[in-house]
């Protein structure tokens, strides 16, 4: 029952990681460009919704629903000033490094912004639901970490469903085969492009959220731990795929709950980054299979 | 010298010195994110040497140089194999697992940090880092210097010229390792304490974006990087909490005006031709 119950704990860290590997894997296997301001909109994800809701006494859904759309404007601003930007002045964004470079400062300008306005604690957050757990027999489930698996298995199922199926979907294939083909055939890149930072941003604001209610806390450094996670799940699945991702999130989490059952916590980051380095130098298209993406670019 | 000037200068000189491990490999186009790493190697084996072995102190500063610069060696192949996207991620990992081993290993102070005894004062870090600065100016001035800016500019042009890009990149790569060595050993001796809570891959992050400000494509870059990153925020102490801000904001304007950096060989080049055309004016005038 013991296992059992670490398991479940597991399978439910590893969603969280899941979303957020998506929210990286998804701009990665498209644009070619690891983004780094992830961690930091996910961390609004979670400080805005908390600062709503604790400050401003607004009602739970409402504050989340603020938080998510702030988190998508910061995609959006990130896509302006990293991606575009390096579009119109040198005709291949991902040639050079500075999307990459400028994606980390605004990663410090998202948490800078954050630690100005609430300070470096801590922060309680506050839950929506009287008893948040779900008894079957002697196992407990969280309801926010039942929630976030469904959650994170139905987004993923229906962007790749988009990916697969719709105009859109298309579009951000064809993008990501050859952008200067894309725009030969008629796609408009700049209409496109920005609906994938949309889609990121949403995937790592909702990760916050989530994250937040899990744990039932927020602080501007949350995003650091779990972006180390969510990058090895992302490296674990192969970089650009989608459902790669969600395993490698689902598989990270019972990692994590297990090495630390069995090792230790302070054997956990040795061990993942070492895996992790293996598996770049190794098989650098993942453990599940061949992406072709990346192309030695940044 | 009051001591809050000497604090921020020991501050600056030792990111200069830090800035120089990622500058060379940077110079041939390696992003080098797990630079905190080697740092860290530096610093513990410095501080194991003095204190458990009570050698002197330039034998153990040498002798952390060269376990880093081997350990880099080693690591160098590998992580050389990768490229782009991948390499980021390769040298994080590297920076995560040496941190992520040294803080289980007790003879060292564990997570509780390990105190040094022997004591590093401004004039010899000063001379070191002016040594490094002289070495990496001269080494870029040679034919390895422009080889690894070959290599920089376009790897496959520079393969056909005959250039071994492997050889090149492993060099820089380990050269670069033996240097954050060297800064490691400095910062461990100066600040009489290491703990792997200062070897943080936001230390990388850091020294990569500073690196990258000052630009890559000449050696004078870092000077000017690690001034932007050590000095500025002092200036702006009274807002504290800003200067992250002012920081990243900063980063964000220079790689969308600047993307090679502040310092660039064809701003060093205009600003050699403007002396050369002033000087006979200002003759022409007496």
């Amino acid at each position: 029952m013991d296992v059992l119950q670490q398991l479940i704990s597991g399978l439910m860290l590893g969603s969280l990681y899941a979303l957020l590997a998506v929210a990286f894997t998804l701009v990665i296997g498209v644009l070619n460009f690891l983004n780094f301001s992830i961690p930091g909109i996910f961390m609004m994800g979670g400080m805005i919704s908390w600062g709503l809701m604790s400050q401003t006494n607004m009602v739970w859904w409402l504050a989340m629903a603020i938080a998510l759309a702030a988190c998508v404007v910061a995609s959006l601003l990130v896509e302006r000033f990293t991606y575009r930007f390096m579009k119109m002045r040198f005709g291949d964004a991902t040639e050079h490094a500075t999307p990459l470079v400028s994606s980390l400062g605004f990663l410090i300008l998202f948490q800078g912004l954050v630690l100005i306005k609430w300070g470096p604690e801590m922060q309680y957050f506050p839950s929506p639901w009287q008893d948040p757990n779900l008894r079957i027999g002697e196992l407990v489930i969280g309801l926010p970490q039942l929630a976030s698996l469904i959650l994170a298995l139905v987004l993923v199922g229906g962007l790749s469903l988009l990916l697969a199926r719709t105009g859109l979907g298309r579009a951000i294939r064809a993008i990501a085969e050859s952008p200067d083909t894309a725009a030969m055939l008629g796609i408009r890149v700049n209409r496109i492009v920005p609906a994938v930072f949309i889609i990121s941003g949403l995937l790592a604001g909702l990760a916050g959220v989530l994250f937040s209610l899990n744990y039932l806390q927020a602080s501007p450094r949350m995003g650091d731990e779990i972006a180390t996670l969510a990058i090895s799940a992302m490296v674990l699945g192969g970089l650009g795929s989608v459902w790669g991702a969600v395993i490698g999130g689902l598989f990270l989490g019972l990692v994590q709950v297990m090495v630390i059952q069995f090792f230790g916590a302070e054997f956990l980051r040795a061990i993942l980054w070492g895996l992790l380095l293996v598996i770049i130098v190794v098989r650098p298209q993942g453990v599940f299979g061949g992406s072709k993406i990346s192309k030695g670019k940044f | 010298m009051s001591g809050y000037l000497s604090g921020v200068l020991v501050a600056y000189l030792l990111n200069l010195i830090i800035a120089y491990a990622v500058f060379l490999p940077g110079a041939g186009g390696i992003l080098n994110l797990g630079v905190a790493g080697f740092v860290a190697i530096g610093a513990y084996a410095s501080a194991w040497l003095s204190n458990e072995m009570e050698w002197p102190l330039a034998v153990t500063i040498l002798l952390s140089m060269g376990v880093s610069a081997l350990i880099g060696l080693a690591i160098s192949f590998p992580i050389l194999r990768t490229r782009g996207v991948y390499m980021v991620l390769a040298t994080i990992a590297f920076g995560e697992v040496v941190v992520g081993l040294l803080i289980n290993v007790e003879a060292i102070g564990g997570a509780a940090g390990y105190p040094v005894f022997e004591f590093i004062d401004l004039p010899v870090i000063a001379l070191c880092t002016l040594a490094v600065v002289l070495f990496v100016v001269w080494l870029m001035s040679t034919r390895f210097g422009l080889a690894l800016r070959a290599i920089h500019d376009d790897e496959p042009v520079a393969a056909l010229f005959g250039v071994s890009v492997r050889g090149v990149r492993v060099a820089a790569f380990t050269i670069g390792a033996a240097i954050a060595g060297l800064g490691g050993a400095l910062y461990g001796h100066h600040y009489a304490y290491v703990d792997v809570i200062y070897f943080t891959t936001l230390v990388s992050i850091y020294t990569l974006l500073y690196v990258l400000i000052g630009g890559v494509q000449t050696p004078w870059g870092p000077i000017v990087g690690a001034a932007v990153f050590s000095l500025l925020p002092e200036l702006f102490r009274g807002a504290t909490e800003w200067r992250y801000v002012f920081f990243a904001a900063v980063i964000i304007l220079i790689m969308a005006v600047r993307p090679e950096g502040i310092i660039t060989r064809a701003l060093l080049l205009r600003l050699k031709r403007r002396g050369t055309i002033a000087a006979p004016t200002k003759e022409a005038a007496q």
